[in-house]
């Protein structure tokens, strides 16, 4: 087994009183796409500067590349940041942009330009060279601060919210295009967003950050069918969630005692356990269907969303308890209407903290 | 965010040392020399406290803070006044494209030198300048007022200088505010007088103050203008402390009353500081 | 009703333009007065009074120390307050807010306060009046404008260009040159402008500081003791045309610079 390019080992920051990370250790296989989601004040931009060697941890240890970068400058380390704001340089053109880090390295003059014309090739923006980055737009000054970074090729480029200043449609794109771009440099990319779509969209591997923790790390796919944790599965994606307490336990099922009424399901808990039951909105299931039923419900909105409806409805049995479902767009569910509630037992996550 | 991979504390000491060490040296020392001289004696140089207990025990001295206080208000209200609806003009009825120019042309005069400035007041106001000459010209007057060397002359000359500074700030506050608020306010019916009242006074009440304060601080300190035009008929500050030092050499006594005219500012400044600190905000 | 406002406004507008401008047109015209006195009428025009400025070598020699003191207190000044607005804008520095409020507060004292200050100290270190002693005066009143000007313009943005350029390999002397001081350029350059101004405009601390050498706003006051002559009038509407020179070209530099 080959050792991680990066390995953060129990970081914590404290900014004056205030305690930012709490023992995170985390680690980054080489050519990978890492995105770090979560919520604004989690960290995850916190564990970028440490990464990227702008804010040094207040315990722990950074490595990269089997070196100890702990307290090593960003200069001379092998990580580049993309900032949120681009960070381009407004008095110079955006091949001298581009340049600027093989300048630094004493590159000539004449490679320097044939390699960021190769750079912005890569990024689609060969025709810009010339230009000044006031004259690009917000999509094009993101692709050349990407050029600016890669061009050094770094081990690890490090992305801070890159697509937090654009419009929706434009981000959507973008997220497409760094991730054939990523595809086709290699580089191991580490992003950082709030939006879990994205992350989604992007990540080979995705950390998601809470309250200075890592809640749950892996492939999205798995962190969205089986999050670990309660607050993942409301972060990444929206759940209907059924808190309730263990009654029973015997041969690997446990009968867990919700407001909907008794549910079981596979699992090893002691009876009196606290858990909470996560069901996503296209595994809930309005009329009776499902294996497990929920009891009934009165439909409190409808929300039309182009490819299906979101709907929300109030239970019966208890007002505090809100089901989210997803309907077909065709489903002629409306307001006020009091459907049954129902789902399939194999997919409600079982929660434990 | 701290800078963990800054090389040191030793650089950032070296980039703002020499401007601390200028200001401690060329500032802060020069002020306790001032402090610790206006506690000596102008004669033998022992301690005394007779510097300051002669500013309030000779009315002169004291005439002269109340002078000042009163020139620098009635300066900083008729500025105001005087400064708001031209500012308004500017930014309200001066269609956009000529405002720049307006502007310019109105603050045009600051670049004539300060000394001059005056002086050219004198020219206007003097016995025989272009006012009197026209008002008895036309006939309205027999004998020429006496306009120079007068209160009135010192407050003309300080209200000329500072209508063009107040016209620079007011315009900039009014420009920063959004259009719509105005749009917002008369959607919800005000007409364009209660939208003035409610909304667009209140909102450039910080930056006025602001202006005012300025206008206070650099017309209670100026010697040049009350010098020039007011004379030596009614003595302001600036002008006692100046003649101290001129004609006496009396260095202690002129330390003490600038010392005491300072505190007058500080106070002001502290009055003050709950609007300033608004537009800081 | 509009237009009612709309005159009465033109109207208010035109007096305070009138009342602006009353004195620079009565000191420009009668700087061209032939006879001795600058009051009505006028018997001009004519040149002689700013021939008469123009050889009086009190007045040149001035000139020539006001530029000198303009320049070299304005590089001063300007070159203090860059350096430490970017040492307190990139770090972390105890007591930080009370340190720039210390470099800020000459700001809030008076031009005479300050020089009296200076006065009294250098008459007590034996320091005699001089030139320089006046450009020590005035690098005190506009260091804080040049720090505040620079040190507000130091926003999160430029400290992350900054962060950018040294994470691609930049040692910190070029930072400053390749990065900060081009993209602070037009905050320097206000400064600078400005400091130029007021320290060519400045009397009381110059007065207060100089004895035989001295700037050209204290040979002007001294102009003013023989009373109301033509002469002054000429040298003030030489240096009201200067300046206006000088505010039109930062103004077309700034102009052409605004797009960048």
């Amino acid at each position: 087994m080959t050792a991680p390019l990066v390995d953060i080992r129990a970081v914590s920051h404290r900014f004056g009183q205030q305690t930012v990370l709490k023992n995170v250790s985390l680690q980054i296989e080489p050519g990978s796409y890492t995105i770090l989601l979560g919520p604004s004040g989690s960290g995850k931009t916190t564990l970028l500067s440490i990464l990227g060697g702008f804010v040094s941890p207040s315990q722990g240890m950074v490595f990269i590349r089997g070196e100890d970068c702990t307290s090593v400058p960003p200069a001379k380390r092998p990580t580049t940041t993309v900032f949120q704001d681009y960070a381009l340089f407004p008095h110079m053109s955006v091949g001298a942009n581009v340049g600027f880090g093989l300048r630094m390295q004493g590159v000539d003059a004449a490679t320097r330009a044939a390699k960021a014309r190769e750079a912005l090739a890569l990024v689609g923006l060969a025709s810009a060279f010339d230009k000044k980055p006031h004259q690009l737009s917000g999509g094009q000054r993101q692709r050349v601060a990407l050029a600016r970074a890669l061009v050094i090729e770094p081990a690890v480029l490090l992305l801070d919210e890159p697509l937090g200043a654009l419009d929706l449609k434009l981000r959507r794109q973008m997220q497409d295009e760094l991730k054939a771009i990523q595809k086709r440099v290699g580089t191991a990319f580490i992003h950082v967003t709030h939006d879990q779509e994205e992350a989604m969209a992007l990540a080979d591997h995705c950390v998601v950050m809470n309250d200075g923790r890592i809640e749950d790390e892996g492939p999205p796919e798995r962190v969205y069918a089986r999050p670990a944790t309660r607050f993942s599965a409301t972060f990444m994606g929206e759940s209907t969630i059924l808190q309730g307490n263990v009654t029973e336990a015997k041969n690997g099922t446990i009968s867990v005692a919700t407001p909907a009424g008794a549910i079981m399901l596979p699992g090893t808990l002691q009876p009196g356990a606290k858990v909470a039951l996560a069901i996503r909105p296209e595994h809930l299931v309005l009329g009776a269907a499902g294996g497990v039923a929920l009891g009934r419900a009165e439909v409190s909105d409808v929300v039309f969303q182009g490819s299906f409806k979101r709907v929300l409805a109030i239970s019966a049995k208890d007002p505090a308890l809100h089901f989210i479902a997803k309907a077909p767009a065709s489903a002629t569910v409306q307001t006020g209407d009091t459907v049954a509630v129902s789902c399939n037992a194999d997919d409600i996550i079982l929660l434990t903290d | 965010m701290n800078s963990a991979a800054n090389s040191g504390r030793a650089l950032p000491w070296a980039l703002v040392t020499p401007a601390l060490g200028w200001t401690l040296l060329f500032f802060v020392l020069p002020f306790l020399a001032m402090g610790f001289s206006s506690l000596t004696a102008h004669e033998g140089g022992s301690f005394t406290l007779a510097n300051y207990s002669q500013f309030f025990a000779n009315p002169a001295y004291w005439h002269a803070m109340v002078n000042s206080l009163e020139v620098t208000a009635i300066v900083t209200l008729i500025s105001v006044l005087l400064a708001y609806p031209f500012a308004w003009i500017l930014a309200e009825q001066v269609p956009e494209r000529w405002q720049r120019l307006a502007l310019m042309l109105a603050v045009l005069p600051f670049w004539t030198s300060y000394v001059v400035r005056s002086y050219s007041w004198l020219l206007v106001l003097a016995q025989n300048g272009v006012i009197n000459r026209a008002l008895t010209g036309s006939g309205l007057f027999s004998e020429p007022l006496q306009l120079a060397n007068t209160r009135l002359a010192t407050v003309t000359g300080f209200v000329h200088f500072f209508v063009m500074l107040l016209t620079l700030t007011i315009f900039a506050n009014l420009k920063q505010l959004s259009p719509s608020y105005r749009k917002a306010a008369a959607d919800l019916g005000a007409g364009p007088v209660r939208t003035f009242l409610h909304v667009v006074l209140p909102l450039t009440l910080p930056g006025i103050m602001v202006g005012a304060f300025l206008t206070f601080v650099l017309c209670i300190g100026d010697y040049i203008t009350p010098q020039i035009l007011g004379g030596n008929n009614e003595l302001l500050m600036p002008q006692l402390v100046m003649m101290q030092i001129g004609r006496r050499g009396d260095f202690p006594l002129a330390s003490a009353l600038s010392i005491i005219l300072m505190a007058v500012v500080t106070s002001a400044y502290l009055a003050c500081a709950r609007w300033l600190k608004i537009e800081r905000a | 009703m509009r237009a009612l406002v709309r005159i009465a406004s033109w109207l208010y507008a035109l007096v305070v333009y009138g009342i602006i401008f009353l004195p620079v047109i009565v000191l420009v015209l009668f700087s061209l007065q032939a006879t001795s006195f600058p009051i009505p009428p006028f018997t001009g025009p004519s040149l002689r009074w700013y021939d008469a400025v123009l050889s009086d070598t009190r007045l040149t020699s001035a000139l020539v120390n006001s530029l000198l003191v303009a320049v070299l207190s304005s590089l001063a000044a300007v070159t203090l307050g860059f350096l430490s607005a970017w040492g307190f804008a990139r770090f972390t520095l105890p007591g930080s807010a009370l340190l720039r409020g210390l470099i800020t507060l000459p700001l809030t004292v008076s031009y005479l306060i300050i020089g009296m200050g200076l006065l009294v100290l250098f008459n007590w270190a034996g320091v005699p009046k001089s030139l320089l002693a006046a450009g020590i005066g005035h690098v005190v009143i506009n260091l804080p404008l040049c720090f505040a000007i620079i040190y507000s313009q130091m926003g999160d943005h430029q400290i992350n260009i900054e962060r950018a350029a040294r994470d691609l390999g930049a040692p910190e002397w070029k930072v400053l040159l390749l990065i900060t001081v081009p993209v602070m350029a037009p905050a320097i350059f206000a400064g600078f402008f400005l400091s130029m101004t007021f320290s060519w405009d400045e009397f009381v601390i110059s007065f207060l500081l100089t004895r035989f050498d001295t700037t050209l706003p204290v040979e002007i006051w001294n102009l003013l003791r023989s009373g109301l002559n033509p002469k002054t009038n000429a040298i003030g509407s030489l240096v009201f045309a200067v300046s206006i020179v000088l505010v039109v070209l930062f103004e077309l530099t700034l102009l052409r610079r605004k797009p960048a």
